[in-house]
């Protein structure tokens, strides 16, 4: 029974960081424009030009090229292209372990898939028909292939990060504690499966047990600590560094790309306006703020008379 | 390749934490495979007896030790009072959100180690590596922020809080060009080159410390006088005048300076040290301005007749001061729009960086001048002789003007137009390296920070220039490197003098406006003189 309580656990804990980071993030003020080129949205960005290339630029209409941040976004994601252009050894063990995760968020996700299919009756088996057979072969392929690459990926990250003094000097524990804890789930995981569970049918009927809340069943104590260290790890990863697999998107939107500009009268304008109001308390004698001076104040003083 | 330097070492007092071997700098291609390069001059010994110089081989702040260890304990607390008001919105709402996402998601891969020329050029000396400041200021804002806790040295690192390590942390800012080409590489997309300007700020508006040339004699000078040059009004139209003059004699058309035109289409800002270093830059500009029509004025008001602003470089408060000046002196003439020189820094200060500063009235369309000259060569209304420019040319891109606002195109078009042997350099566009002046670095010139730069920060920009220039190496053939920034032609200025690169391999250099006049029918034929670099 218990057992069956850690993956909610897990997705509630998981759920709480990242929503946490997300509140955070949208709670800091809007910042001076900090954009770095190429922008992906802009219409040359094939050479990293900007809207600020045209004659009176602030009188041409202004069309952002969203499928051009798609064009980046996608293969940085899928297959991390900006380490493969720029520390090709390092890509050779980062992307499998990241391809390795995006396979094993998926097989949450076809295990889950695969969960409800049974408890509508449906039979999701090897011999089975449409869609039972396909949601069968892909977790399949899904859980061997996922935790294979995590594991490889992890390991292979972990080694260097030992065996390269640079590395080894800039790391704090955890980092390298992170990546035991992914070689430790990965392989667990992977063992589980090849003693217990090959053709993951005892995972799926987990699955199907947690979503239909119909906690009870024994699982093969390997698979439960496997079980257990997956929880683990899907509750940890977004109060880490690691959670750059969702804070990635507002380092590029927000700060990267973000080159929305200031017009007068606009939404913009107002937040910078109202931010110019906030109190300065920088001590340094040409600020002196004392948490009495606006922005605009300090902006505004004559220096000369100082 | 020097070894990596422990954490627990930045806080341990010794003579100095790091060392620039001469030894390890990254060969020079051909003609100066076998040049020697003089050792770097040591700091002396008066130096590091006054002035925190325990970094590395060179000291760029000159802050005064303390004299005793409650001097040094009230310096650290005035530096964790900072750090803690760097992470607040009413303090530094201009960069929070940026700050604060570098600092939880680095993963310390080092992948943005290979962008850095200085990293790179330096032999790859651990010291100038950007994510090591990154760490230091990571480690000290985590222990401080968590108490000193152990999960806190689990999680994030541990490092002393102490005053060898604050003292290190305030060199080590000022030995980053802030050029941001690591933060392109970055694959989550942290910001080593903003962990450095954020470092810089937090020491200079909480303890009011930083570089002299760049606060003292800079913004400062500019807000009290108009001019980090020194330049007053009265003495900036009498030098502006004596341009003119020289102008109309070496160019034989007549060139007038226009002052404080109401009304007028376009105010021009300059770089003021153009005015004093390269007098021909404002002059050529006055020259196409002129033979172009268009109206344009410059503004004598305070502050704005230099364009620069320091602040974008260690101080928001600085920064808003001047770019403030700026808008009111072109809302005052009611000028159509204010187009920035040749001046990379500005572009990026004006541009993009006081677009969320000047709201109202205040907020008055900025342009680039590489755009204005972009559409003057294009429109034909200047009458060019690319034949003129007939020797090789390569482009400097500025990295304000090019990576940080991308303005890639229009110099391009302009010099591939004039100039008929022009080449790129490798790599270029918005993938350039920094002249090594970025960042305060070309006005920087204390003790021996000067022959630091060109040894660590500006090497990999002169052999980009070697590089562009290999076919021919002929002393007797001039070359031109066309820098469109003031603090990239004062970094270049110095590199090629350092290497007698006029003499040894006929490269010299210059701005835009230059060589667009050189090419201009109407103008007396050999505006550029090719005689010292």
């Amino acid at each position: 029974m218990l057992l069956y309580l850690v993956p909610f656990a897990a997705v509630a804990i998981f759920l709480v960081a990242v929503v946490a980071r997300l509140v955070r993030i949208y709670s800091l003020p809007v910042h001076l424009r900090w954009e770095l080129y190429p922008v992906a949205h802009e219409q040359n960005a094939a050479y990293g030009g900007s809207f600020f290339e045209h004659v009176d630029w602030w009188q041409q209409p202004r069309a952002k090229r969203h499928v051009g941040e798609l064009k980046v976004m996608v293969p940085e994601i899928l297959f991390l292209v900006g380490v493969r252009e720029h520390n090709r050894p390092l890509w050779a063990r980062t992307f499998p372990f990241h391809f390795g995760l995006y396979l094993s968020a998926g097989l949450i996700a076809l295990l889950l898939l695969g969960g409800v299919l049974q408890a509508a009756g449906v039979t999701v088996a090897g011999s089975a028909g449409f869609p039972g057979a396909a949601v069968h072969w892909l977790t399949v392929v899904f859980a061997y292939a996922g935790t294979g690459l995590c594991l490889i990926g992890a390991l292979a990250l972990l080694l260097r990060r030992l065996s390269d003094p640079v590395l080894r000097t800039h790391s704090a524990p955890a980092d390298l504690w992170n990546l035991v804890a992914f070689v430790a789930t990965g392989g667990l995981a992977l063992l589980a499966f090849l003693v217990c569970d090959r053709d993951l049918a005892l995972l799926r009927g987990f699955t199907q047990r947690v979503v239909t809340f119909r906690l009870g069943g024994e699982v093969p104590t390997l698979l439960a600590i496997a079980i257990v260290a997956a929880s683990a790890m899907v509750a940890y990863v977004p109060t880490t560094h690691m959670a750059h697999f969702f804070t990635k998107w507002f380092m590029y939107h927000d700060v990267r790309w973000n080159d929305e500009v200031n017009t007068v009268g606009s939404k913009l304008e107002k937040k910078i306006q109202a931010q110019l109001a906030y109190k300065v308390d920088w001590a340094a004698p040409h600020i002196q703020g004392g948490g009495t001076k606006t922005w605009v104040d300090v902006a505004t003083e004559e220096v000369a008379k100082r | 390749m020097s070894q990596p330097i422990p954490f627990s070492d930045v806080g341990r007092p010794s003579a100095q934490l790091g060392h620039l071997d001469d030894r390890d700098l990254v060969p020079l291609p051909r003609p100066y495979d076998t040049w020697a390069e003089k050792p770097l001059p040591p700091l002396s010994a008066k130096a590091r007896e006054t002035y925190e110089c325990s970094l590395d081989d060179t000291c760029a702040v000159s802050f005064p030790r303390p004299k005793s260890k409650s001097e040094e304990d009230e310096l650290v607390r005035k530096f964790l009072s900072g750090l803690a008001k760097l992470f607040t919105s009413n303090n530094n709402w201009t960069f929070l959100q940026p700050l604060v996402l570098s600092m939880d998601h680095c993963a310390k891969c080092q992948t943005c180690a290979e962008a850095c020329h200085i990293y790179e050029e330096s032999g790859r000396n651990e010291l100038y590596r950007p994510t090591f400041r990154s760490e230091v200021l990571r480690r000290l804002y985590f222990k401080h922020r968590s108490g000193g806790s152990l999960l806190s040295a689990w999680h994030h690192g541990d490092i002393d809080i102490d005053w060898t390590t604050v003292a290190r942390l305030l060199e080590l800012a000022y030995r980053c060009n802030l050029c941001r080409r690591c933060a392109q590489t970055c694959p989550v997309g942290v910001d080593n080159g903003l962990i450095a300007h954020e470092i810089r700020k937090l020491f200079s508006a909480e303890l009011g410390i930083a570089a002299k040339e760049i606060h003292e004699k800079g913004s400062m000078l500019q807000l009290k006088v108009g001019s980090s040059t020194g330049m007053n009004a009265i003495v900036v139209k009498d030098n502006i005048e004596f341009i003119d003059e020289d102008m109309t004699e070496k160019t034989g058309v007549k060139v007038q300076t226009h002052w404080d035109v109401e009304g007028a289409d376009v105010l021009l800002m300059h770089n003021a040290g153009e005015i004093l270093a390269w007098p021909e830059n404002p002059g050529a500009f006055a020259v196409i301005l002129e033979a172009a029509g268009i109206s344009w004025t410059l503004s004598s008001d305070l502050a704005a007749y230099d364009a620069i602003n320091y602040g974008l470089w260690y101080d928001d408060a600085q920064f808003a001061r001047v770019a403030l000046l700026h808008a009111q002196a072109a809302k005052k003439l009611g000028v159509k729009k204010i187009v920035i020189g040749e001046c990379g820094h500005a572009h990026k200060a004006m541009m993009v960086i006081a677009d969320r500063v000047l709201t109202g009235d205040l907020n008055i369309p900025r342009e680039s001048a590489m755009v204005l000259l972009d559409d003057l060569v294009a429109s034909g209304r200047l009458k060019l002789d690319p034949s003129r420019n007939d020797f090789p040319v390569t482009l400097h891109d500025p990295c304000n003007l090019v990576r940080l606002m991308g303005v890639v195109e229009p110099q391009r078009r302009v010099v591939r137009k004039i100039a008929p042997q022009f080449r790129e350099m490798e790599p270029h566009g918005v993938h350039n390296y920094c002249c090594g002046g970025g960042s305060g670095f070309a006005i920087m010139s204390g003790h021996n920070f000067a022959e630091w730069r060109l040894r660590a920060a500006s090497r990999k920009k002169f052999r980009q220039i070697l590089e562009a220039f290999r076919d021919d190496v002929d002393p007797t053939h001039p070359k031109y490197v066309c820098a469109p920034c003031s603090n990239c032609k004062g970094a270049i200025r110095d590199l090629l003098a350092h290497y007698e690169a006029g003499p040894k391999a006929g490269i010299y250099y210059g701005g835009l406006v230059e060589l667009i006049v050189n090419a201009m029918v109407d103008v007396k034929p050999g505006f550029l003189s090719f005689g010292e670099p």
